[in-house]
């Protein structure tokens, strides 16, 4: 061990100064996730509020214009106006000008007096499939309340004594009380930057040595792939460390994320997830011959399936069972569960040990694969 | 004879079809400068990528240092020193910080890196720039210290790898000095070159072409053995016409084109009123004859194309 370390010192040393010299690939790698998060927070946004909605009410009466309120007086919903015109309607949702229009038909407070169902006509801009079911989600509960209170009067005036919801529905959100998008994403904008620039980083610094020639000298010197590996390694993980702190403390700043469980864990796991990527980066780098190339594939490894298979943005659970099947080699998705367990949930390891050991079987299969090609160069 | 650095017995290496170094054999005494020559793609780097123990053997052996390099070539790793053809140092790094790398990566101890530093700082001439990045400092600096970083730990075979390409004729001559003071020292120097008038420094040259060893032996040697007829050398207008005249002619035994004047090998005891003759009766006028030692480039010219022909 201590042999190994000897030589191990001059590798990481050296790396070091390399990689200090390069100014500009420093800061990259130390600045970009956290602007990334930035950026990303804000625009990956998939909460609904302020939705622009019309109405037309051709009743005007005072149980309309209360049913009608009772979406305007929301966050969710903002009064584009009253129409006069149900023609109107098309021309404004054609040219996106309202998402959603209520039509309250003539005979609905008479209807309702009357005690019987009276209908309401909701129109839904669906050219976004994801807003217009939250928004149909929406309308339904409101409605729902709408409907409810209406009831309620209704029993009171006949006199009914029973007048109780049978159900009373409270409901209450874990982990994420306010349902914020940046939330959830956080933890995962933490795995999809790290899987990149850790992956990225450690493909270029080897394929570097190889398209400089540096590697020649290496190859004839009593150094042996592994110490190799390491050396080169260990400045890689301790930067992708920092970027990552970066990235948790704006994430705080600006979306408030806090780390609910405990930071050792968060930091053990990260560790874990780092070696894994970096043995990914090694594989790419025996494969790639020049400095492009290697960021060709490294950053096609990385960016889409990261973002599309990780479960990142998208639930694996609703996905085709073959892609679901793929997902398994796209290490960022154990990565992931594990750290909206730590971060959001605050949990212990005992909730995620077995996303750990896949890594752990996903970091060792890919190293041992490097170091068996790394050994084909003669080192 | 002295004891020998390296042995090299039926060494081949193939890749797929071709056969890169076929069944070769030599020795390299302790101490020589060895001087292995040869075209582009003639065998020359396979040969030296075995030796170094980066590459291993399809059949064959051979012991650098004592160390076999198919079976430990970790321990010949560790007694060798290589300068390869292209520059491999780090030109982001200082000269300063390339030295302590390698003597960090060959496991210097901290006593004996002062010494050997200023040792290297000297050679390569680097005093006052020792912390200028690699990259920036000229050609010949660059060598010496791509060669001081390859014998920083004072390996017993030093392997050298077309060392001289690319640099100034005055760097090439202060370089080969370098080389003879290291040989002088008793490390054994493993050379490859283009250039043959730097061969003429080696104690022992070997010549591969295409996979085989064609010729060893000493300068002196390969000049008298292997050349069994007497050399001229003439000057002339259209040397390309006049080799074409003389080739076909039974008593030339070798012709060939040395920039603008022609060499001619031939045992014919009137060779000069011979190739006059020739010449004027193919409207040539010879301004130059005289007879001349056959130099390297004549004896290399000449092995090529009788391996050649051979092999034909």
């Amino acid at each position: 061990m201590n042999k190994l370390f000897k030589k191990l010192k001059p590798i990481v040393k050296k790396e070091f100064r390399q990689v200090i010299r390069d100014r500009r690939t420093l800061a990259v790698l130390l600045f970009i996730p956290a602007f990334l998060i930035t950026m990303f927070g804000y625009a990956l946004n998939f909460d609904v509020k302020h939705i622009i909605m019309a109405v037309y009410d051709e009743d005007n009466s005072k149980l309309s214009r209360e049913y009608a309120r009772s979406f305007i007086h929301t966050e969710y919903f903002d009064l584009y106006g009253y129409l006069n015109d149900r023609d109107q309607i098309d021309n404004l949702m054609g040219n996106e000008v309202i998402q959603v229009a209520l039509v309250i038909p003539h005979d609905f407070s008479n209807y309702l007096i009357a005690g019987k169902e009276s209908k309401v006509q909701v129109i839904i801009d669906g050219a976004n499939s994801n807003t217009a079911t939250t928004v149909n989600g929406y309308v339904e509960a409101f409605t729902g309340d709408f409907s409810q209170k209406i009831m309620l009067k209704t029993f009171l005036k006949t006199g009914s004594k029973a007048a109780v919801m049978p159900i009373d529905f409270r409901p209450r959100i874990w982990f994420n009380p306010e349902l914020k998008s940046a939330k959830f994403l956080i933890p995962g904008l933490i795995g999809f930057i790290l899987m990149i620039t850790a992956v990225v980083s450690t493909a270029l610094s080897i394929v570097r040595e190889k398209e400089r020639n540096t590697i020649e000298q290496i190859l004839v010197s009593p150094v042996n792939p592994l110490e190799l590996v390491i050396g080169k390694v260990v400045p890689y993980i301790l930067i992708s460390l920092i970027a990552a702190a970066a990235v948790l403390l704006v994430g705080n700043i600006l979306f408030d994320v806090v780390v609910n469980g405990s930071y050792l864990l968060l930091l053990l796991v990260t560790l874990i997830f780092l070696v894994a990527c970096l043995g990914l980066g090694i594989l790419i780098s025996t494969a790639a011959e020049t400095q492009q190339t290697a960021f060709m594939m490294a950053t096609m490894i990385t960016v889409l399936p990261t973002f599309i298979l990780s479960g990142f943005v998208f639930p694996i659970r609703n996905m085709p069972e073959i892609i679901q099947a793929i997902t398994y080699l796209v290490p960022a998705r154990y990565y992931l569960v594990a750290l909206r367990a730590i971060i959001l949930k605050g949990v212990g390891i005992t909730a995620f040990w077995d996303q750990i050991l896949y890594l752990i079987a996903f970091g060792g299969l890919v190293l041992s694969v490097s170091i068996v090609r790394l050994r084909k160069w003669g080192l | 004879m002295g004891e020998s650095a390296i042995t090299v017995k039926n060494l081949t290496r193939r890749f797929g079809d071709f056969t890169a170094v076929n069944n070769i054999n030599f020795e390299v005494e302790k101490g020589e400068i060895f001087g292995f020559l040869g075209a582009n793609g003639a065998g020359k780097s396979t040969t030296i990528r075995m030796l170094c123990g980066i590459l291993s053997s399809t059949s064959g052996t051979a012991e650098v240092g004592g160390y076999d390099i198919n079976e430990e070539p970790e321990m010949v790793k560790k007694h060798i020193g290589y300068m390869s053809q292209k520059f491999s140092l780090y030109e982001d790094l200082t000269a300063a910080q390339n030295i302590e790398f390698y003597a960090g990566v060959y496991g210097l101890e901290n006593s004996h890196f002062d010494e050997r530093y200023r040792w290297v700082i000297d050679m390569a001439g680097l005093s006052g720039r020792e912390h200028s990045l690699t990259g920036e400092l000229p050609g010949g600096w660059k060598q010496r210290l791509a060669l001081g970083c390859a014998i920083l730990h004072e390996p017993e075979i030093v392997f050298l790898d077309e060392p001289t390409g690319g640099v100034d004729p005055i760097s090439r001559r202060g370089f080969w000095d370098l080389i003879n003071d290291l040989s002088d020292k008793g490390h054994t120097i493993f050379v490859t070159t283009h250039y043959l008038d730097e061969a003429e420094y080696c104690n022992t040259i070997m010549l591969i072409h295409a996979g085989n060893i064609v010729a060893g032996g000493s300068p002196q040697e390969l000049k008298t053995d292997y050349i069994e007829y007497s050399m001229y050398e003439l000057e002339c207008d259209n040397v390309i016409d006049a080799m074409e005249s003389l080739r076909t002619k039974n008593w030339v035994e070798d012709v060939s084109v040395f920039g603008t004047s022609l060499h001619i090998g031939t045992n014919e005891e009137e060779a000069e009123r011979k190739v006059r003759e020739e010449l004027s009766d193919a409207g040539i006028e010879v301004r130059r004859f005289e007879r001349i030692i056959p130099s390297l480039e004549d004896v290399f010219v000449h092995l090529v194309q009788e391996d050649k022909r051979i092999s034909r």
